[in-house]
């Protein structure tokens, strides 16, 4: 008979044991007690950028590892996903009050054809969560829209997403209509999608493939920063 | 076209069309075909799939006394690993991406697809399994709040009717339901899975597809 696990109060937790504890219940998808302990800490004195780098974002990148190597799967993914909006809820206004600095802005949408956004929606939250202010265009996105948000909210970053081998080339279409408007160096441009890989995005001229949420928020705050330590755009 | 005894045909097949695959031998009388499956539930790990019709392929290869090895997959979200799987095997797949294009047929699965592209499609396959591949493969019996994340974009789910029986037609409708889709039924019988299988045998024994 298995022995009775002894229930955690999270509120009895010293904080780095919190963390921990947060970690495990964002894998596990547990929205309330990421709620519940986002406000321990908070009310323990963390400012909000802590929480949800230490915390949040943290847990997410285990969730990604795991996911990249076939442990969890989507729907385990997805839980995760929506345990740290809810506590991306609670610090989002806090983390406006305080003014913390964004990194940088970025574009991100599904390309034209495709409705899936599974994957585009964790990129956007891991974005969030890196610093970045996301301008989120949805599925579906014909050239036009890409160059009218383009063109609106001046980004660092432009990515886009696909799930499909048929509509993955489109990406292509857009980055030869910013080459052709002469914009293209003016933007990061990053790409992903399951049917994706590294030779794809080198092949259609974009600066990055990730293959992972995770990796998309370390990929963009990396070029961002190099780049702007270069003087280039943004 | 019967073609018995002599020279051999293993058809490595998606679970997931395993009776369409036997059918299509069913309906040519061939009796030296061999068909074997791989689970259907990779369906939901495309990541998988690739791997595992390697492993098969490299045990069709030590067994030997095949004339012809075929893989009845289509790319199946492989990203093409797939395709680089059978290339160095030296061996081909179905057409077209997935099992409704090649049951559509390819050209026309594309003209569906692109006249409506927030459409979700089950085969005769996924009507019967719908439960276990989509409400609880998506784990969507215990979790419905996902139900959105999931299907929140589509308008429209097709059912690419292999056989259409009354229950399959009514699961589909069931389905069509429980997703908050409008249900459209389209007749595909095998699509392009027949006349893939009959090039495939018709090069068994010195014939080239």
């Amino acid at each position: 008979m298995p022995e009775e696990q002894e229930e955690i109060v999270l509120s009895e937790l010293p904080d780095e044991e919190l963390v921990k504890q947060m970690h495990d219940d964002l894998y596990d998808g547990l929205a309330d007690e990421i709620v519940e302990g986002t406000t321990i800490l908070l009310d323990r004195g963390w400012g909000a950028s802590e929480v949800l780098n230490k915390a949040l974002v943290e847990g997410m990148r285990i969730v990604g590892i795991d996911f990249r190597d076939g442990i969890l799967f989507v729907p385990e993914v997805l839980l995760a996903a929506n345990a740290m909006k809810a506590g991306m809820a609670v610090l989002r206004p806090l983390l406006a009050e305080t003014g913390a600095a964004r990194i940088g802005k970025v574009v991100i949408g599904t390309v034209k054809g495709d409705i899936h956004d599974i994957g585009k929606n964790l990129v956007a939250m891991m974005l969030e969560g890196a610093g970045f202010e996301v301008v989120d265009l949805g599925i579906n996105n014909p050239v036009e829209s890409y160059l009218a948000a383009l063109d609106e909210h001046q980004p660092d970053i432009l990515g886009m997403s696909a799930l499909l081998t048929t509509t993955m080339p489109y990406m292509k279409v857009v980055i030869d209509e910013l080459v052709a408007k002469g914009i293209r160096d003016d933007y990061i441009v990053l790409v992903g999608g399951a049917p994706l890989n590294e030779e794809f995005g080198k092949a259609i001229g974009a600066d990055a493939y990730c293959r992972d949420a995770a990796v998309a928020a370390e990929t963009a705050q990396a070029l961002v920063l190099s780049r702007r330590a270069a003087g280039g755009a943004g | 076209m019967t073609t018995t005894g002599g020279p051999r045909l293993l058809v490595i097949a998606c679970g997931a069309i395993a009776r369409e695959v036997l059918a299509v031998v069913r309906l040519n009388g061939w009796d030296n075909v061999t068909l074997r499956c791989l689970p259907g539930k990779l369906h939901n790990t495309p990541q998988w799939i690739a791997g595992r019709v390697d492993e098969k392929l490299r045990e069709a290869e030590a067994e030997g006394g095949w004339e012809r090895v075929f893989v009845a997959y289509g790319d199946c979200g492989t990203g093409g690993a797939l395709d680089r799987v059978v290339a160095a095997h030296g061996v081909q797949r179905l057409p077209g991406d997935h099992c409704y294009a090649f049951f559509a047929g390819v050209d026309d699965w594309l003209e569906l697809h692109q006249a409506e592209p927030r459409t979700f499609y089950l085969t005769d396959f996924l009507c019967r399994h719908f439960d276990t591949f989509v409400v609880k493969g998506l784990r969507l019996d215990t979790h419905p709040e996902l139900l959105p994340a999931y299907f929140g974009n589509y308008v429209r789910l097709v059912y690419l009717a292999q056989t259409g029986t009354p229950a399959l037609r009514r699961k589909a409708r069931e389905a069509a339901a429980y997703l908050g889709l409008s249900l459209e039924v389209r007749e595909t019988g095998y699509g392009d899975l027949r006349p893939a299988l009959e090039r495939q045998a018709a090069a068994v024994g010195g014939e080239r597809p």
